[in-house]
Formats: C-alpha cells, structure tokens, sequence
C-alpha cells in the first residue's frame, strides 16, 4: 500500500512544485485583485499590479496581511467569491475584537480534506484503519478537518468530538480504532485515563495519533506514545489558512511537510518583513495558492520558525516547517484557544478594574491553567468576603465570555503587582513548549 | 445607634496582617474588637476602634484599601442563651445577620458585633426586646 496520499505531488521534483506555484500564484492574484477590494487597495498603495506577479519569484513584491487586516475586513470584506459560493465558515475561537471568520467553497473544502487526507497516510493511515477523531466538530477547524481528511482515505471515521473521556475510551476500545485525532493535552488525557481504568496500551488497536491545534514537546510526545502504544505525528495549521494539515509530519518525525502545492511558505524578519534565505529562522507567512473563497495573500502567522529543504528519509520532496520555536507577537495559546493579554485588559476596563494584571499561565495534569490577578480599586472593596467573590466570580464570566476558556480570577492589593520600569511584565508562562 | 467598623483588605502575604496593625499602633490608635475573615487568596481585617476616621486615613496613607462600614454592637449578659435571644430577635424582625464576632473589655462589658442588612430594623428589633445597642463612645 502507498505511503502517499497524493505522490505526484508529495513526491514531485522542486522545479515541478515550482512551475505549480507560479502558475498558481499568477492566477491567484489576479483573482484577489478582481474579487478582494481590500487586497486589491493595498496592492494599489503599494503600486503593484497582478501584471508585475510572474512567478513565486516576484511574490516578495506583494503587501502583506496581518491578524489586524482580518480584524479590520471583518467579516467579508477578504471574502474572493459571492457568499453564494460559499458553503461553509470556520471561526477561531476568541474575542468579538480578534475573532477570525474563514469562508470556504465546496473546492476549498475539497483541497483541505485533500491535506488532512496526506497527514493521516503519512502517518500509516489507509483505508481499513479506524479513525477517531476527538478534536471539537463546530466552528473549530480541527474536528471537521479531520473528519474530511479521514473519510478521504476511506477510514471508518470516529466523530467523537472532544470530551466525555469514557466514552472515547469505550468506543476506542469496542471500535478497535488505529488511529486518533485530538490535541496533544487531550491525548495525555486519554493515556491518564487509561492508566487509571486498569487498561494497558496492549488492550487498544491504536497505532498512530495525529495531534495539533497547540503547542507540544518532544517529551510530552515520548509520553504519550508509551502511555498510548503508539507513534505521535504533529500536525499544523491555522484557520486563517484553512485549519489543520497546511503541514504535517511524517514517520521520520523530523519537522512537518508544507502542502506547498496549497501554501507557499516565506520566512520573513518579523522587524523588517525581508524574505530571509532557507534556514533562517523567522516569522512564517503563507500565501493560499489555491483557496477561493478566503484567499489569504502573505499572512503573517507570527509563528517564529524555519524552513529546510534538505532531504527528508519519507521520499517526499515537499518543504518542512519546523515545530515553531515561539511567536513574534504576545499570543498564547492556552488549551488550543489564542489568547492576546489585551483581551483581557479589555475586559479589565470594561468592567471598571484598574489596568494592573498579572497573567499566570502553567500546565498541571496536562492541562493548561490561566491565573489572572487584578489589583482591587477601593471602590470596589466590600467588607463582606461574599461580595468580593462575586466580583472575582464575575470577572472571570466576563473573560471566558472574551476568551473562550475561563480563567481564575485573583483580587489582589492596589500596587502588589511589580510595576516595571520598561515594559511591564504582564504574563509569566511557566509551561515549557518548546525544546 | 451602630458603630464604625473599618474593614482593611489584607493580602495572604507573609507580614501584611502585622503592617496594618503597626500604622494603627504607631498612630497610638486603641483597637477594640477585630475579627478576620480569610479565604485562599485575601483576608478582611474588620476593626473597631478610637478616632475611625483617623485609623482610615492612615491605613489609606499606608497604601491599605478599606473601607467604613456601621455595624451593631449589642451588649450581651454573661449567661447562657443570651446569644441565642439576639439571633431570634433579629431573625423575627427578618434581618439578615451577615456576620458577627464578640468582644469584651474590662470597661464596657461584653458585646456581640452584628454586621446585617438593615441597621434601623436591627436597633429597633433588639430595643423592643430590651436589648442595649451601644455608640462609638459607649465602647471605649
């Protein structure tokens, strides 16, 4: 049975890919000029036409796009095709401020499936392997992915969602499932639980696991292959791209293949925006070749990465990404949800608390922990314990309302937060994440 | 009839409870009655003392949030079921008792602190069951 899911492309020579993603490109930027006003203006400041685009060469020539052009075209103004077109959208998950709505055609679909599809062959996945897929279905891009991605392959696909953990365990193990889809935390979850329910990795038929969605370790990879019996394949992707499988790894677990036919992969000086050379490390920007409906020209990803074409023991020829090393911008991720610090000082306003905070994030039992402490005003001291844990109790509402995960809100004493004499110091992230 | 009771926020930090109680101290401020309600994160210094006023602005001073709250201070009679009377008083009048500590001194004898929803219905109640609420001066 063939290791590739799609080996004409996976396997292609660089100056195939190439002469790909120039034709590609060409055609992709005339259909953002035409279809994108947005884009089409940034083009037009910077005094470059579809006509100056040729090949991937001349991509450097064209504007990028930033998590804020998202926020300002909010939510159609990137949108390439009739919402006619459109069949389905992905949102991440956050705040009303930095929420990101993708749009997708039955095509984009399609291509998306196509790449979820190569992750799980590349990680022994053929078409008589049980594929549970415990990512969340909804407007989260993981769930659906790799659902499409799985039934592609021909897979008896699991869709599970996320959570109810026994259930997951009982269907894994009446189901005989071989391969499993969720994010790294959730997949040491399942092994936690395993270990506690008496039941061992030789009593479950998994054989592979694709996880993604946030950020993990080499030895948090070691532990859940042992804890699970099986071999651990990364996985990488943002909505604002498509969703999982824009990369994934193969058996020499040595970065992840860029579906390069799909996305073209720049390293740039997140100071200056100049393109780097191979092998710099840098922020990762992609270019959607192909996608219709949110053809996202040079977004910057923030990601902090590098590229190598050397050659990779797998056979295929397709670009990899390292696992990003940390992020040019102050995102975090906490339980696969991004979360910016000024989400939370806008709630902190909002709500009439000074702008004085602490964000502590940790990791215990392989989930992720958000503190945050906030210095109490005197307006809002009461004498009554009962009243203070409400606003502590309300607080917290407001920002999971803001953040999609809910925090552990701290009243603290006025001037007890370190004020810094620079920048202040407003997170301290005690979770190791990378190598 | 209520008293001032000045109610301080005090971190769970090492050394914090002691840095409010110096400012009174050295202010040569007379403490009362304290009681301290704790949970895992803070404590609420609650005291009755002298010059409430004075004690207040000083804590603030000392970069202390507080806050003056009037509560009831009913003198209670060395016997068993005294306590219980008050509850049952305050309890037919509906009054929500929020919560209480005691206090004794040489001087002024014994009395229950009452922090509750209502201080007018409170005083009433306790007076229509003779019971004494004592003022700021009666205490020291």
């Amino acid at each position: 049975m063939s290791n590739y899911f799609q080996p004409e492309i996976e396997c292609a020579s660089a100056s195939e890919i190439r002469a790909m993603q120039s034709e590609k490109l060409v055609k992709q930027v005339k259909h953002v000029y035409d279809n994108v006003e947005y884009y089409r203006n940034l083009m037009d400041e910077k005094g470059v036409k579809p006509e100056d685009i040729q090949s991937i060469d001349d991509l450097h020539k064209l504007p990028f796009l930033t998590k804020a052009d998202l926020r300002d075209a909010y939510p159609y103004g990137l949108l390439g095709v009739n919402l006619g077109e459109c069949v389905r959208i992905h949102s991440t998950s956050g705040t009303t401020g930095r929420r990101v709505v993708a749009f997708y055609t039955q095509k984009d679909i399609d291509l998306w499936e196509d790449c979820c599809a190569r992750a799980i062959v590349a990680a022994g996945g053929n078409k008589d392997d049980v594929c549970q897929v415990a990512y969340g279905y909804g407007l989260f891009t993981g769930g659906f992915g790799l659902n499409g991605g799985s039934q592609k392959v021909g897979c008896l696909t699991l869709p599970m969602s996320s959570g109810n953990t026994e259930r997951q365990i009982q269907f894994m193990q009446d189901l005989q499932a071989t391969i499993l889809c969720c994010t790294p935390s959730y997949a040491a979850y399942i092994g936690e639980t395993l270990k506690e329910m008496g039941i061992s990795p030789d009593e479950i038929s998994l054989k592979a696991g694709i996880f993604g969605a946030e950020p993990w370790t080499e030895e948090m990879r070691r532990d859940i292959e042992k804890a699970l019996g099986i071999k651990a394949y990364d996985i990488y992707g943002l909505t604002e791209s498509t969703g999982p499988g824009v990369a994934f790894e193969c058996e020499a677990q040595k970065g992840m293949h860029i579906n390069e036919d799909h996305f073209y992969a720049e390293i740039i000086d997140p100071e200056t925006g100049e393109v780097l050379p191979e092998g710099s490390k840098g922020e990762l920007v992609f270019t959607s070749l192909d996608k219709e409906a949110f053809p996202l020209l040079r977004y910057r990803t923030r990601d902090i990465c590098l590229l190598s074409r050397e050659k990779c023991s797998c056979g295929r020829t397709l670009v990899k990404m390292r696992k990003p090393m940390g992020r040019s911008d102050d995102m975090m991720i906490i339980r696969g949800v991004n979360v910016f610090p000024s989400q939370i000082e806008t709630v902190l306003l909002k709500e009439g608390y000074s702008p004085n905070y602490l964000i502590e994030v940790d990791r215990k039992n392989n989930t992720d922990t958000l503190d945050v402490s906030v210095e109490l005003t005197p307006e809002q001291f009461s004498d009554t314990v009962k009243d203070i844990a409400k606003k502590e109790h309300d607080l917290a509402s407001a920002m999971t309302t803001m953040l999609g995960i809910s925090p552990k809100v701290h009243l603290v004493a006025p001037k007890s937060i370190t004020r810094s004499e620079g920048k202040a110091v407003r997170v301290i992230d005690k979770r190791k994440l990378h190598d | 009839m209520s008293v001032k009771q000045i109610s301080i926020f005090i971190e769970n930090k090492k050394g914090k409870l002691a840095e409010a109680t110096r400012y009174i101290a050295d202010n040569k401020i007379n403490l009362r009655a304290l009681s301290i309600a704790d949970t895992q994160d803070f404590g609420i210094l609650r005291i009755i003392c002298e010059e409430p006023e004075k004690a207040e602005q000083i804590l603030q001073e000392g970069g202390f949030i507080t806050t003056t709250t009037k509560v009831l201070a009913a003198a209670i009679s060395d016997e068993p079921g005294s306590l219980a009377a008050i509850l049952e008083v305050l309890s037919e009048a509906n009054v929500v008792v929020e919560y209480t500590y005691a206090f004794l001194s040489a001087k002024a004898g014994a009395y229950m602190i009452f922090r509750v929803d209502d201080n007018h219905a409170a005083a009433a109640a306790l007076a229509g069951a003779g019971i004494k609420t004592a003022n700021q001066e009666d205490l020291f």
